[in-house]
């Protein structure tokens, strides 16, 4: 990872030239971090950089649409500011990208699912491995790539694809861990019935909190969100199975050719119910039809709003 | 076995106003025999499609769902149909992630003048939803335990 140092000279030297600049900070307690607006020296002292630094913080750059902000990305996340541009919903010249190459993030929900993380006092990075004490007392010694998010397992753009300023060496593409998320293909063996029975289940947990929504980078509606509209009222309130798998089809849909697999909204559900997985079996059609990743080339139409007269995936129906 | 002789099914028709609202129509004026499952909603363009009208069918107890438009190049609008193409597609390609059969959803291009090619169309359809039978139903379930991510930090200690 690059040095924190470098970073913070590099945030300074735009600083000037902006509102303020996205970062990440220290959130309260040593595993996790939350963003960090940087307006002047005193914040910048605040700006942490390392395995904790998971928000994709592209979220917020439409939000401050004809401002000229500032933000720092990792590779992942630059595929986000990415899309964003190439759709036009953030302008080129109103954003300043800070590059930095990374090396993997860590998953709260992986470390949760080992050890209550609410009394964490300190956590201690040493290679691979990280030493993360608790308030009673107890010491956890974690291996990274154990608790790594899913997509830092299939990560293949370690480095930023878009940036106005690089901090540190660009590293090495290492081999993914997996090819295509593990979790995806356990879910692609199972028989339609089984599918509908695993999404039955999991939606009933859904509590509706549009959390996964509000974390999309790419969810730009806002207050015009057809889940939430009166006019045409689309989706009933009610909190049943139906509405609830509705919405994330709405979401699933609006996202087609668009989703960045960044994992927000997944991080964000409160239910652990395993949304990205609609995100990334959704990729993976636009990807067999029209060969297309989101995000990657900023010249790019995405898939859905273009087409071509003869398509050469797509069969004519003979009836 | 034709879906005339056996108990209805729910399916949803959604047809362009210029091509296959015309066709459908131009087979009833000629007395074409058509099995009598589908409700028709007219589009004005299946460039007005939106994926979301079959998941809100599909999922509100449709058991099939058919979109029909004017062929490829005879768009009233010009490109309507194309990009439908596009989205339909992809639709078509996620059903079954979502545990529901693919062919409960089908799309095809008819236009007005084809009233023999909108009766096979229905029929064939209409057959093959019969033969996949009444779509599975979401219902809600009453044993699932409202459970927050374990060890989930809402406060700090």
């Amino acid at each position: 990872m690059a040095e924190l140092n470098e970073l913070r000279e590099a945030v300074a030297k735009v600083l000037p030239d902006v509102k303020h600049v996205i970062g990440w900070q220290r959130g309260y307690h040593a595993v996790r971090s939350s963003p960090l607006f940087i307006r002047n020296q005193e914040d910048l002292d605040k700006l942490i950089w390392d395995r904790t630094c998971y928000q994709n913080l592209a979220s917020y750059l439409t939000s401050t649409r004809g401002e000229r902000v500032g933000i720092i990305v990792k590779g992942c996340d630059s595929r986000s500011v990415n899309q964003l541009l190439q759709e036009q919903l953030i302008n080129r010249e109103d954003v300043v990208v800070i590059g930095v190459p990374c090396t993997g993030v860590i998953s709260l929900d992986k470390i949760r699912a080992k050890f209550p993380i609410n009394r964490v006092k300190d956590m201690q990075v040493e290679g691979d491995e990280l030493t993360i004490a608790t308030r009673d007392g107890e010491e956890h010694k974690l291996n990274r790539w154990d608790v790594a998010p899913d997509k830092c397992l299939a990560c293949k753009y370690p480095n930023p694809l878009i940036f106005d300023t690089h901090v540190g060496e660009p590293i090495e593409t290492w081999e993914p861990k997996q090819g295509l998320y593990a979790r995806d293909e356990e879910f692609d063996q199972k028989s339609l019935d089984e599918r509908f029975e695993f999404w039955r289940r999991e939606m009933s947990r859904c509590i509706r909190c549009y959390a996964c929504r509000n974390a999309c980078p790419m969810c730009v509606c806002r207050d015009h969100c057809i889940a939430e509209s009166r006019q045409p009222h689309y989706q009933s309130q009610e909190a049943d199975v139906r509405e609830k798998f509705f919405f994330q089809l709405i979401h699933a849909m609006h996202l087609a050719g668009r989703c960045t697999e960044c994992g927000e909204c997944e991080r964000a559900c409160p239910m652990d119910i395993p949304v990205l997985l609609f995100k990334t079996r959704m990729g993976k059609v636009v990807k067999d039809l029209f060969d297309y990743e989101a995000g990657v080339d900023q010249t790019a139409v995405p898939p859905l709003l273009t087409f071509q007269a003869e398509e050469s995936n797509i069969e004519e129906k003979e009836w | 076995m034709s879906g005339m002789d056996v108990k209805e099914l729910r399916i949803i028709g959604f047809l362009c106003n210029w091509c296959s609202y015309g066709g459908a129509d131009s087979a009833g004026v000629a007395r074409y025999k058509q099995p009598t499952d589908m409700r028709i909603i007219r589009l004005p363009c299946t460039g007005r499609m939106d994926p979301l009208f079959v998941l809100k069918a599909l999922l509100g107890g449709a058991d099939g769902v058919l979109v029909s438009g004017c062929h490829p190049f005879d768009c009233h609008y010009t490109s309507g149909n194309f990009y439908a193409r596009r989205r339909l597609q992809v639709l078509k390609s996620y059903l079954p992630v979502l545990g529901i059969h693919e062919d409960r959803f089908e799309y095809t291009w008819v236009s007005a003048s084809e009233a023999a090619k909108w009766q096979s169309v229905v029929t064939a359809f209409t057959d093959r939803i019969h033969e996949l039978g009444p779509a599975p139903r979401l219902l809600e379930l009453e044993d699932m335990p409202l459970r927050f991510k374990e060890g989930m930090d809402i406060w700090p200690s």
